[in-house]
């Protein structure tokens, strides 16, 4: 005789109790599992060929006629019961266990390197293109000229006489030879005159780039630095429009609260002339004016030269220093930090500025 | 140009309790730049005290000392100041070191409290065995120079003023001084004259001309004979175009000058010298009119101006011999040349202590002439910038009498009745200004009262008519003699603008035609300089000043090229060993690299965007045409043709790693393919087409350089740099290294960019490995690959290299993938292959290409 008290007992698929029972016991079963492996344990013993309801289910055959049906019928709820519940409890384990690899794969994710190390723009460069951007939104565009340029370009055109102190005050490089008059550009204005002499009028054009004078290296002054120059040549432009212009210019580069002051000077290539000053309300410090650039009426001289009619046309100009800018815009105190090429310098500003 | 406070005050309503600050920020108003405030620093108690006693002891350092009482309030009177070491009595004991007065002197005594120059603070203190609460102070400890060694005794300055006198008021010392900035346009700031008409100009308050005080007597025939016979004048304007001579004899130079004088003129910013030299300065200072004092006894024979003739030399005040040119305007005499005019004197005919005639010149120079001369000699001078500028022609002659009637007042001196005057007065041209111009100009509705007020307040002189077409109002305006800037129409809009107000300019924004945004070499070079930045290079600006070895080595191929480069020479650079301008820019960015890894980074990759200067044969041109007249096409062109080439260059080094090292990730070492790499980028970026093959240059390993070529031309080099170079810059082993015409590259790429059909069939892949010999180049192999595969090769790709096991010393297994796609179906694997073998037959062929 076989040994058959670890076999579950048999159950008779008439007998609804039994059937009940065996359900009830397989249900238990499945929400005592604890993971996937322990439910699939449940689920051959309670539904594999050896579980009593799979061979009650193959007894029904067996049964008579009369019985057959109802058993037929209960069995089949027994086992859609059973099978729900499996699936249900599946279910809720496979759930569990996705959730619990997630948080077995948690990483520290701030241990992540760069992998390549980060560059950057230089700030001057960026602060030009961001200056560049706002004219060319109002319609202007961006002209250039040579570094190295001719003294006519630079001075005679722009109305300054040879021997006039004006001219002694630009500190000069000049290159040799001398009777070749050239020199290296000591601002952007030469530009004005190529640009006129190439678009005629009306033109709106902005100038940003290099510039160079005999100034030492220190903390404020560099031999080499950059300017922003803008000249509008057009019927009936006024000062009026020359201060709409830098005001919209400052707001656009120094916040909605910044304002500009002109205040009466000289420059040989502007009549009437104004030194800018522009109030700054974030300057470390607290806010205040602060010197940004020179401006002007076209002088009637400069557009001669560049073969325009001072009877029909007006023009206005700028022209601020971007070191300068930079400077008080975004807290430089030192200009060897913008020519030493310190990469801690330039990193700071990424591509933004 | 500074200006003492109590001196505008004789001129102006300038209120007793304004400050420097005060006025610096009216003159602001009418565009005289604040610059900055000078004192004299004295604070507290500092009076005239006299010597009581004085006991010279010596003691054991060898000093001998003197332990003084001195009295420092008047005799009965109470001492009214208190404080800690002010003693009731009214004297104080006072250790001094100097031994240069005598009981009985008057001096000055800067009691405990008082504060000296360089916030030196007077207090009690032992020393010497004594309490001394106070100081008697010298020349030097009052900031007043250091003329006179040891302690002052007011009775050599001619002065006996009673004890417990405060000095600062007693010298003048309680005065202050605005420096402002003068525009070089207007030269007529520079004097106190000047300033007191625009701080009148500016508040709006009454004012005086001190010029209009001075009485000048009638020229007479009994003056000092004096010619002008400028022989070559510049321009077409005379040397000298005033010339006034007054001879003041009787003099005492050496008589002292009154303190009052003294402060006004240290307060300016100028050293008190001399009697004589002192008055000259003030009367300069006061009127705006350059004088020179001559000693008429040292003068033989009339004065002649005139120019320099070749070789003549003059020995200067500052005792300098100089080489005259024959553009020099001179003041001769018989003797030769006495002074350059305008500029400095000479040193024969200069007052000195024992003169007792003084010649006084106050004359107008040709400013060009005065500006060249001072260049030329570089002699910048207080006279010289009031010369360049341009003077007052009809304020000589009483700049003159002023100087005269000061000699007289000072230095005892009497007035000879001898007035020369000789000169024409230069005729005013009148400046038309329309009524409705200024507002034209400017923005802003002028009425024509406010700009007639303007004219009449510079001083101008206007006549008034009607445009009878429109009936708009005519100016005539001369403008006043002093007023050397206002020639046109656009100079009065200036004034009128600025004396009404520059905060009255209202803001409009005018609207331009349509723009065109960036052209396209602006647009590529911000792309190409954001590629590298965003491949983690960062950007560095270096200086363009480099050495002709730097330019030879970076800036040509190899050895000959580098002797018959040309470049750019600076005539006054600053460093004159980096005096030449930049054929590359590969030397300054190196030096930035070699900057930043002494400073300890030494994974790096830097680039660089800029000019560079590549003359040709000639370097300017003679011509420049003249000012407000545009030049012929000819004349353009010939300016144009003398600027020497200056194309947009890119450089990029790299040296060290590309990261740091962390969790999971190993830095990779830059190497000869990152600056090729990065080229290849950045042709990618602006739509090039960028070849590249093996190069030859002196900077480069000679291995391990690439040239880069753009439609057949070379446009730079990209590879490691060569070692011993790397090793004579101290720069990281294997720094590598690129540089190229981004002109020329940008001019490369398209225009517009044509599209090709993107084409959905499905693509093949096959791969070819060829072995060949070590020396065949991998992009030759690519190349006829691709050409010989046909039209149904969509792309390729070299994926290996491999050199070892099973391939033969002397060659290399490159393997390449090969993508096949047909634009109208799908391809059959046959057809792939059949592409392959002719890609592969053909590579054979050429290269002795043998398939793995």
């Amino acid at each position: 005789m076989t040994d058959t008290s670890n076999l579950p007992p048999e159950v008779s698929p008439a007998d609804e109790t039994a059937v009940n029972q065996a359900v009830e016991a397989a249900i238990a079963a499945f929400e005592q599992a604890s993971n996937l492996d322990e439910l699939k344990a449940a689920r051959i013993s309670h539904t594999g060929d050896n579980a009593p309801l799979t061979l009650a289910n193959r007894l029904i055959g067996k049964l008579d006629k009369a019985e057959k049906a109802d058993a037929g019928k209960r069995m089949g709820q027994a086992r859609g019961k059973m099978n729900t519940a499996l699936a249900a409890r599946e279910e809720q384990l496979q759930a569990e266990y996705e959730a619990r690899m997630l948080v077995e794969e948690t990483v520290d994710v701030t241990t992540v390197v760069r992998r390549r190390r980060h560059g950057a723009r230089h700030p001057l460069e960026l602060l030009q293109e961001r200056a560049s951007d706002i004219f060319i939104g109002m319609g202007w565009e961006i002209a250039e000229g040579p570094e190295l340029e001719s003294e006519w370009y630079n001075f005679d055109a722009l109305n300054f006489e040879p021997d006039h102190p004006a001219r002694e005050m630009q500190d000069t490089f000049f290159v040799e030879p001398a009777d070749g008059h050239l020199l290296l550009r000591t601002h952007t204005s030469p530009v004005q005159i190529r640009a006129m002499l190439e678009r005629g009028a009306p033109t709106y054009i902005l100038v940003p780039g290099k510039t160079f004078r005999t100034d030492e290296l220190d903390a404020t002054h560099t031999p080499v630095f950059h300017q922003f120059e803008g000249l509008a040549v057009d019927k009936g432009l006024t000062m009026a429009d020359l201060r709409g212009t830098l005001e919209y210019f400052a707001t656009s580069m120094f916040g909605s609260e910044a304002a500009i002051r002109l205040r009466p000077n000289f420059f040989p290539f502007t009549e009437p002339s104004a030194e800018l000053d522009v109030w700054y309300p974030n300057a470390k410090g607290g806010p205040q004016w602060v010197e940004w650039g020179g401006c002007g009426m076209v002088h009637p001289q400069v557009l001669r030269a560049a073969g325009i009619d001072p009877n029909v046309y007006s023009g206005f100009a700028f022209g601020m220093g971007v070191e300068r800018t930079l400077m008080f815009r975004n807290g430089v105190t030192d200009m060897h930090d913008m020519i030493e090429g310190d990469v801690r310098f330039s990193s700071q500003f990424g591509m933004e500025i | 140009m500074r200006i003492p406070l109590s001196w505008l005050r004789e001129y102006t309503q300038l209120p007793t309790d304004a400050t420097a600050e005060d006025l610096m920020a009216d003159l602001v108003t009418v565009g005289l730049e604040e610059e900055d405030v000078h004192g004299f620093e004295l604070t507290g108690p500092i009076v005239v005290g006299k010597v009581l006693e004085k006991v010279p002891e010596e003691h054991s350092n060898g000093k001998t000392i003197n332990w003084t009482h001195v009295q420092v309030v008047p005799d009965g009177a109470p001492q009214e100041l208190e404080g800690k070491g002010i003693e009731p009595s009214g004297v104080q004991g006072v250790v001094c070191g100097a031994h240069n007065f005598e009981v009985g002197d008057k001096v000055i005594v800067a009691l405990p409290g008082a504060i000296l120059p360089g916030n030196f603070a007077i207090s009690v203190r032992k020393t010497y065995g004594h309490t001394s609460a106070g100081m008697i102070a010298s020349e030097a400890e009052l900031g007043l120079g250091e003329g006179h060694a040891g302690i002052v005794v007011l009775s050599e300055w001619g002065l006996d003023p009673e004890i417990g006198t405060d000095v600062r008021a007693l010298l003048h010392l309680d005065d202050e001084a605005a420096e402002i900035n003068v525009t070089p346009d207007r030269g007529y700031v520079l004097s106190m004259r000047g300033v007191a008409r625009e701080y009148g100009l500016a508040t709006g308050t009454e004012f005086t001309d001190p010029a209009a005080a001075v009485n000048v007597p009638v020229p007479n025939e009994d003056g000092w004979p004096v010619r002008v016979e400028d022989q070559a004048p510049i321009h077409g304007a005379p040397g000298a175009s005033r010339f006034v001579a007054r001879r003041v004899d009787n003099v005492d130079p050496t008589a002292l000058t009154p303190q009052w004088m003294v402060s006004r003129l240290r307060l300016a910013g100028i050293r008190p010298l001399s009697l004589p030299v002192d008055i000259s300065n003030y009367v300069m200072l006061e009127l705006g009119q350059p004088l020179h004092f001559y000693d008429a006894e040292k003068l033989t024979g009339p004065i002649v101006v005139r120019r320099a003739a070749a070789d003549e030399t003059l020995e200067t005040l500052d005792g300098k011999t100089r080489t005259l040119h024959p553009e020099d305007l001179l003041i001769t005499d018989d003797s030769g040349a006495i002074g350059m005019a305008g500029v400095m004197g000479g040193l024969a005919t200069e007052v000195g202590d024992d003169t007792t005639s003084v010649l006084i010149e106050s004359a107008n120079f040709d400013p060009i002439s005065i500006s060249r001369s001072q260049r030329r000699h570089r002699l910048p001078s207080e006279a010289s910038k009031r010369n360049t500028r341009g003077v007052d022609w009809h304020v000589a002659d009483k700049a003159a009498q002023r100087a005269a009637e000061l000699l007289v007042e000072l230095a005892g001196g009497t007035i000879n009745p001898g007035v020369t005057d000789i000169g024409e007065a230069p005729v005013a041209q009148p400046v038309r200004l329309r009524a409705d111009y200024p507002s034209k100009v400017v923005g802003y509705d002028y009425t024509e009262e406010q700009i007639n007020d303007v004219l009449v307040q510079l001083g101008a002189y206007v006549t008034q008519q009607r445009d009878d077409s429109d009936g708009t109002t005519i100016f005539d305006v001369i403008p006043p003699s002093w007023r050397l800037d206002i020639e046109i129409a656009e100079d009065l809009v200036e004034e009128v603008a600025r004396l009404v107000g520059y905060s009255k300019i209202p803001a409009t924004l005018p609207v331009p035609p349509p723009g065109r945004g960036l052209t396209k070499r602006q647009r590529s070079r911000r792309q190409v300089a954001n590629a590298l930045a965003s491949a983690g290079l960062i950007e560095t600006l270096s200086y363009p000043f480099v050495t002709v070895a730097q330019n030879q080595k970076f800036g040509a191929a190899d050895e000959t090229s580098a002797q018959t480069q040309r470049m750019v020479k600076l005539a006054n650079p600053i460093s004159s060993e980096f005096g030449w301008l930049r054929t590359t820019i590969l030397p300054g960015l190196l030096e930035t690299l070699r900057r930043n890894v002494s400073r300890g980074f030494r994974d790096i990759a830097l680039y660089e965007s800029g000019l560079v200067f590549l003359p040709g044969e000639r370097i300017g041109s003679a011509h420049i045409p003249p000012l407000g007249a545009k030049p012929t096409a000819e004349v353009l062109a010939e300016i144009e043709a003398g600027i020497p080439e200056q194309p947009h260059r890119i450089a990029a080094v790299f040296a060290g790693h590309d990261s740091h090292p962390g969790p999971d990730h190993t830095p990779r070492r830059y190497d000869w393919q990152d600056p090729i790499a990065a080229a290849l980028d950045i042709a990618d970026v602006v739509g090039a087409e960028l070849t590249v093959r093996q190069g030859k240059h002196q900077a480069f390993h000679p291995g391990r350089n690439a040239e880069l070529v753009v439609a057949g031309e070379v446009i730079g080099h990209a590879g490691e740099l060569l070692p011993q170079l790397i090793d004579t810059w101290d720069l990281p082993a294997r720094t590598a290294a690129l540089e190229l015409d981004l002109d020329a590259l940008i001019a490369a790429g398209p225009d517009v960019v044509e599209a090709a059909p993107v084409v959905s069939y499905p693509a093949t892949y096959q791969d070819v490995a060829l072995v060949v010999d070590a020396a065949v180049v991998a992009a030759d192999v690519q190349k006829t690959l691709r050409s010989a595969a046909g039209e149904l090769l969509e792309g390729i790709s070299l994926f290996d290299v491999y050199t070892g096991t099973g391939i033969a010393d002397d060659k290399k297994s490159l393997a390449f993938n090969l993508r096949f796609r047909a634009a109208d179906r799908t391809l059959t694997a046959d057809e792939a292959s059949e592409a392959r073998l002719a890609a592969i037959n053909a590579a054979e062929a050429e290269h002795g290409a043998v398939l793995r």
